[in-house]
């Protein structure tokens, strides 16, 4: 069995320990380990996380392996410093059986590079129609207990319902891709004073806000628990904020752009910068970031979704939504939330670890840094500043909005159950 | 000058005073035997039309032969969205071929600006309107004619429209030509009311220089040019307004409401007009309506836009090689 000490990192941002993996678990937590028989990693002003979980990823295979497969898509999870990755639903063909949802999880084992868990579409098909067999889905090899048609809103507010009753009987969750479809008909970009301008369709943020409302009352009103993919309005965190208060069992996501990322960007027509839910106004921003910091949104979610070169180069209204994450993601709250003294990182491994594994029941994943526990870990050199070049992405797809910007921080080593997925920077 | 003119956001007052000037010196060759100008022989312009627009398409054709260009009429059927790459192989194709312009129609708000600043193309682009974004030399036109208007022909060489008030009526949330129009009307110093049910006013106009208002009644009287704009009959299935009986109840113009403007107010149409929804035929044939003299005016304007930006003779290289600010 192979030995790993990994000497003088801040564990979770707090004390200076060391930690010694022994195989596939976390041998020891502290000072003046023994490195005898371990091959040693000096980690001087590092910072170690629980390996992260990203509850929102699109792998696009099978079907679009042009824009991602499942190997590049979890190489890039773990460049990214994450162990497990929840791929979504909206594949070809759509992950609506159990047969689909396993062979998405037969391809994560064979990847080694990062857990995938595959989320079961909600819908026959994304349809919004007819449940498609959610219990099969459970009770497959894969073991879904996350239930999305993202990409698309369960907008019938009749199988909204039935889904939050059905997934009870085995503790699942369904997460909403809020996008009210009437509101939205059209859409291209945040509405408000820059669409106006732009003359580019909007996408209004009562559109999210509606359905997180409606659907907070069908969550209380069945007994079930909802999560909100990619929230992105400021009123979308008061209904949110709201629902907590009175006790209803809602999480919400934010994605790193949504933190950072405002649609003055889009006056450039540049569709790098074409996603959806829209990048939104400054006021927004701020206020997903407090959101983040006080709670009242539970993780950070990537929404990575790759797209080949040419759907994006291209004038905007044909273009493809979407931005690659997984690799930016911990540099972007590092910008957005540490830098700004608004989280610590104790808080970056609740938002982008405990919590989304808690949320997705990740057995395995998101759990303390402590003797006994599996060896996922990720290793941060917070002090790194680079420019992002997409040409050194592990990601098949180069739809980065960061091409060229300065982001803090660089995962150094990843590790998943003990082997080293990322070693200096670079895949194992 | 910039070397594309996307916006009529992008121009300056003395531009844009400087095409109307130039448009001025345009509309005599009109008045000409021959009307024909030799400034851009051997250059070659590209119509390139993703969206059906006969008007403006000959308008820019007519500009484009007076000043003895050679002229590539591209119509790219169907939309260019569902076929995605289009634009940029079109583009090109366009330069391997060495055009010297491109015009371009698009349905697609933005596909100008991605066209000229993509690095797809190097030659200067006009935006012959895209979406609901801009129509650049359609607002130039409308100001070159309020100002013959309501400033003079001669009288008018070198001014601006300071304080003149400018009233548009209409479906200001999908045009284009009310985008254009309130950022050039304001440049040049006038005063914009856009008059519009607040189902067709944009969310985020607030930041437009100009006021909203959704009576009409009230604001014919101080207006010295009321613009009616199209109205599509599809609008009324998406509900914007209940009903055509009452759009043009409330916002259609008609002799009693033209009575109640100024008597030296101008009536303006983008063309074409959709007779008794939004102007009565009584109007549309009154001398105080200048929809066909908008049309004349459009060549003029489009023919200033290209020499201008085509920099003219050889000579003329001070204007063709003035690069400073390719976009905001
Ligand atoms: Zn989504």
């Amino acid at each position: 069995m192979s030995k790993t000490l990994i000497r003088g990192a801040q564990v979770l941002g707090g004390d200076v320990q060391d930690v010694l993996i022994d195989g596939e678990t976390i041998a020891e937590v502290g000072t003046g380990l023994s490195a005898e028989g371990a091959t040693v990693i000096e980690a001087d002003g590092q910072i170690l996380l629980p390996g992260l979980v990203d509850l929102h990823t699109h792998l696009r295979e099978p079907g679009r392996e042009d824009s991602e497969t499942v190997l590049t898509g979890t190489r890039a999870a773990a460049s990214g410093g994450f162990t497990a990755v929840f791929a979504m639903a909206n594949t070809h063909p759509v992950a609506d059986t159990a047969g689909v949802v396993e062979q998405v999880y037969r391809l994560g084992k064979e990847s080694g590079y990062c857990d995938v868990q595959p989320i079961g579409a909600v819908t026959v098909g994304l349809e919004g129609k007819k449940l498609a067999e959610l219990g099969a889905m459970h009770d497959s090899a894969a073991g879904v207990t996350v239930f999305s048609d993202d990409g698309k809103c369960v907008d019938d507010a009749v199988i909204m319902r039935r889904a939050l009753e059905y997934v009870k009987a085995f503790g699942g969750v369904v997460a909403q891709h809020a996008q009210e479809p009437r509101l939205t008909e059209g859409a291209q970009m945040n509405e408000g004073v820059v669409s106006a301008e732009l003359g580019l369709g909007g996408w209004p943020a009562v559109a999210e806000e509606s359905i997180i409302a409606r659907d907070v009352l069908l969550a209380e009103h069945v007994g079930s628990r909802v999560h909100i993919c990619h929230l992105s309005t400021a009123g979308s965190v008061e209904i949110v904020r709201w629902a907590k208060s009175r006790g209803i069992d809602v999480t919400a996501e934010v994605t790193p752009h949504h933190l950072l990322l405002t649609d003055e960007l889009v006056r450039s027509y540049n569709p790098v910068y074409k996603v959806n839910p829209p990048l939104r106004t400054e006021k927004d921003v701020l206020a997903l970031r407090e959101a983040l910091a006080d709670g009242t949104i539970d993780i950070v979610a990537t929404d990575h979704a790759p797209h080949p070169h040419e759907d994006k180069d291209c004038e905007w209204a044909a273009a493809a939504m979407g931005m690659v994450g997984l690799e930016t993601a911990l540099s972007v709250v590092q910008q957005t939330m540490v830098e700004t003294g608004l989280l610590d990182w104790a808080g970056v491994a609740d938002r982008m670890s405990f919590a989304p594994a808690r949320i997705g029941r990740a057995t395995g994943h998101g759990r303390p840094v402590s003797a006994g526990e599996p060896a996922n870990l990720t290793l941060v050199d917070p002090a790194y500043r680079g420019v992002v070049d997409p040409a050194d992405f592990a990601s098949r797809s180069r739809n980065t909005p960061y091409e060229g910007r300065e982001l803090p921080g660089r995962v150094t080593h990843t590790f998943l159950r003990g082997r080293a997925t990322v070693v200096d920077g670079k895949l194992a | 000058m910039m070397r594309h003119l996307i916006s009529a956001a992008d121009l300056t007052r003395d531009d844009a005073v400087q095409i109307l000037d130039t448009a001025e010196e345009m509309a005599r060759v009109a008045d000409r035997p021959i009307k024909k100008l030799p400034t851009l022989r051997g250059r070659t312009i590209c119509n390139l039309f993703f969206e059906d627009s006969t008007r403006t398409r000959i308008s820019f054709e007519a500009a484009e032969k007076r000043l003895s260009a050679d002229v590539i009429n591209f119509a790219a059927k169907g939309s260019s969205v569902s076929k995605g790459e289009s634009l940029k192989d079109t583009a090109q194709t366009l330069e391997a071929m060495g055009v010297d312009a491109v015009v371009i129609r698009h349905g697609a708000s933005g596909a100008p600006f991605r066209l000229a600043t993509s690095g797809w193309i190097d030659a200067p682009v006009i935006n012959a309107g895209d979406g609901t974004h801009q129509h650049p030399t359609q607002a130039l036109l409308d100001a070159f004619t309020m100002r013959r208007r309501l400033v003079g022909r001669d009288a008018g060489l070198g001014q601006d429209l300071a304080g003149k008030r400018i009233t548009l009526v209409g479906d200001v949330l999908h045009s284009r030509v009310a985008r254009s129009n309130v950022d050039l009307l304001h440049t040049l110093g006038a005063e914009v009311t856009l008059v519009a049910p607040p189902t067709l006013v944009p969310v985020g106009v607030e930041t437009w220089p100009c006021e909203v208002s959704y009576d009409l009644d009230r604001v014919l009287p101080k207006s010295d040019a009321v613009m009616m704009l199209r109205v599509q009959r599809e609008r009324m299935n998406a509900a914007f307004f209940p009903t055509e009986r009452e759009y043009s109840r409330r916002y259609g113009l008609d002799g009693e409401r033209m009575a109640k403007m100024p008597e030296h107010a101008i009536v303006m149409h983008p063309g074409p007009m959709v007779r008794g929804m939004e102007i009565t035929a009584e109007v549309a044939d009154s001398d105080r309506c200048t929809a066909v003299e908008q049309v004349a005016n459009g060549v003029s304007v489009r023919m200033a836009v290209l020499y201008l930006l085509l920099g003219g003779n050889d000579s003329d290289s001070a204007v063709t090689h003035t690069r400073t600010e390719e976009n905001k």
